[in-house]
């Protein structure tokens, strides 16, 4: 006979299966135990890492941040501790020159957090970050637009005094059923016509953040607030098939060269990629991953070999029965698949059911977290498991059984029939 | 240890032979080795013209299945499974499908007079009908050749001369019956008795 499948073979299985459920269910235990842990514990590693990646929101993942610092080593007749500034030009000289840059950014930045207060209208003001960027900008990091639009190049060429405001700027600085585009805020003494309101994209503070920030026109921002040709940090976006610390490295020797800072001098800029960032955080949770891996696979194999053991006392004590049925014409090949058989559908019911009750905790975990609003933006959120995970653990789990079974079967036809029969 | 010392007999088709001798004689190793379920050192055996020297287990069991019916002193019912259900199984190992087999083993029930005690198990039934059944699971797959080992040593006499009365019908059909017994009254309804002593055949 091959292997083929047999629905009786089924029923028969299932039948002895009853014969003894406390100890079905008890043998079954470690397996249901094991895989609902390997669940459980990969499904909290997604969830921490959901978590931790909300917090880097939609920035791309090919960008970088630089600014400048003072010089460490004396180049050129310029002794150490020369502070660098950039300025237009140099941006300017950057994006024809580098190779590896796509879009640059160029930001200043006015007020702060806890700044005092600086934007005003009519009688309400409002401490608030004002921003001087590009459109580029939001290449790099993507705010959802509430209403109106975004900073445009057309603003930039024109000194145009526009401003996009964060939603929580909106909320203080307007009346709640007031539409705030078209309306004028004074920044600084300065007045700039609202032209959009964004949102965020990231959580908690860093949410708050950006919630609270105005966006104005760099050009507008370098005239309004006297800041000549001055930058104040770049943001770029570099070639996706460049590393994030060699695209950082060439772009620092082009600043180099043109600012006349020693080759070797690695004070002069400080820099930040968000690869650099995200590839640490995977190594922590691929971690952290494996670590659950090890542990819910040691609870599978201790399952498994409960159920070897279980499946061993059963065929001794089933010795009579077995050679009952090889005396009714069972070869033995037929009394190996049903130990086999017997092993295996115990490792998957059981197996299954741990998966199924992992995965419901896990969703129960989850539906738990969205009702309790203040832990949004916690660093633990949408704990989830792919089903390929739970695939692959049911494949090996099955896989396990089968090798499980092999000991006990074996043991089962290693008699000889009229032994097998004398056995009581 | 050597129990059979040189057994030479030969058994026709059709014959109802019982096998006699005190315990220890050799008499179940004989009907054990005629039922391919222990193995033999030396000599041969021709089972319907095929010699069953060296079987592997495999093609032992093929034979099994496809010559011999076997029935027991202790019944050897599968207990959690029921009459019917006991009866049908060794057509489960021929590959015959689930209603052919129901509907055969009813059939065979029947033949025993068990047909209303299909659906109930082992444990609700006497020993004379537990046997009936035994039976009627070592007749389902048309053996050539019941074997019988003490099949009346757990019975009183009158279920005892049930069973045998049973054994003798099928055994007008045409079936070839060995039974191994140490009841002279079980031995004297078979047509021929070969008594065994230390081994060997003591007289025909």
């Amino acid at each position: 006979m091959n292997w083929r499948p047999d629905w009786d073979g089924f029923i028969e299985l299932v039948q002895i299966l009853l014969q003894k459920p406390m100890r079905t269910m008890l043998s079954g235990l470690g397996v249901g135990w094991g895989l609902f842990m390997i669940v459980l514990t990969i499904g909290s590693a997604n969830g921490l890492q959901n978590g931790v990646s909300q917090e880097l929101g939609d920035m791309a993942k090919n960008s970088m941040f630089m600014w400048t610092q003072s010089t460490s080593k004396p180049y050129k007749g310029f002794k150490r501790g020369r502070p660098i500034e950039l300025t237009i030009g140099d941006v300017e000289y950057l994006a024809a020159n580098s190779t590896v840059v796509e879009a640059v950014a160029p930001q200043n930045q006015l007020g702060g957090w806890r700044g005092s207060n600086n934007v005003t209208r009519g009688i309400k003001t409002g401490a608030f970050t004002v921003f001087g960027e590009f459109p580029e900008q939001q290449l790099i990091e993507a705010r959802p637009l509430l209403s109106g639009r975004h900073i445009n190049k057309k603003d930039i060429e024109d000194l145009r005094k526009v401003a996009v405001i964060g939603s929580r700027v909106k909320e203080i600085l307007f009346a709640s059923d007031e539409d705030p585009i078209g309306g004028s805020i004074r920044i600084n003494g300065v007045n700039f016509t609202v032209v959009g309101v964004f949102g965020s994209l990231r959580s908690g503070e860093d949410a708050e953040e950006d919630l609270q920030s105005i966006r104005i026109p760099f050009s507008s921002f370098n005239q309004a607030f006297h800041k000549g040709d001055e930058v104040g940090w770049l943001c770029l976006l570099f070639d996706e098939d460049v590393h994030a610390d060699s695209a950082a490295a060439h772009v620092m020797s082009v600043l180099k060269a043109r600012l006349s800072v020693h080759p070797d001098d690695d004070r002069a800029f400080g820099h930040w990629t968000v690869a650099k960032d995200f590839e640490e955080m995977q190594m922590v949770f691929s971690a952290i991953r494996g670590v659950s891996f090890v542990f819910g696979g040691l609870a599978l194999l201790a399952g498994i070999i409960g159920i070897m053991n279980i499946m061993l006392i059963t065929v001794k004590e089933r010795t009579n029965e077995l050679g009952i049925r090889r005396a009714l014409g069972a070869s033995p090949g037929v009394v190996v698949r049903q130990i086999m058989g017997e092993t295996l559908l115990l490792t998957m019911l059981f197996g299954l059911i741990g998966a199924i009750l992992g995965v419901g905790t896990i969703e129960g975990l989850d539906a738990l977290l969205k009702t309790f609003p203040e832990m949004e933006g916690g660093s633990f959120r949408n704990p989830e498991v792919s089903i390929d995970v739970v695939v692959q653990s049911l494949i090996t789990m099955v896989i396990m059984g089968g090798i499980a079974g092999i000991l006990p079967a074996v043991r089962a036809v290693s008699m000889r029939p009229v032994e097998a029969i004398r056995t009581d | 240890m050597d129990v059979l010392k040189g057994i030479d007999c030969k058994i026709d088709a059709g014959e109802l032979v019982a096998i006699m001798g005190s315990s220890g004689s050799g008499k179940s190793t004989l009907l054990n080795v005629l039922g391919l379920l222990d193995d033999f050192d030396q000599g041969s055996y021709h089972l319907d013209g095929m010699n069953m020297k060296g079987l592997s287990e495999k093609q032992a069991a093929k034979y099994r299945s496809e010559f011999l019916g076997f029935v027991f002193q202790s019944f050897n019912l599968i207990h959690y499974k029921t009459a019917m259900e006991n009866v049908a199984l060794p057509l489960y190992y021929q590959g015959v499908n689930r209603r052919k087999r129901q509907e055969l083993a009813l059939q065979f029930l029947k033949k025993v007079g068990l047909e209303a005690w299909y659906n109930h198990l082992p444990n609700q039934m006497s020993g004379g009908q537990k046997q009936r059944v035994a039976i009627a699971r070592a007749l389902i797959s048309n053996p050539r050749v019941i074997l019988a080992d003490e099949p009346t040593g757990a019975l009183d006499s009158k279920t005892s001369n049930e069973v045998m009365e049973l054994l003798k019908s099928i055994n007008k059909e045409g079936i070839t019956i060995v039974v191994v017994t140490h009841e002279n009254e079980i031995a004297a309804q078979c047509h021929r008795i070969i008594r065994l002593r230390d081994g060997q055949i003591e007289n025909e």
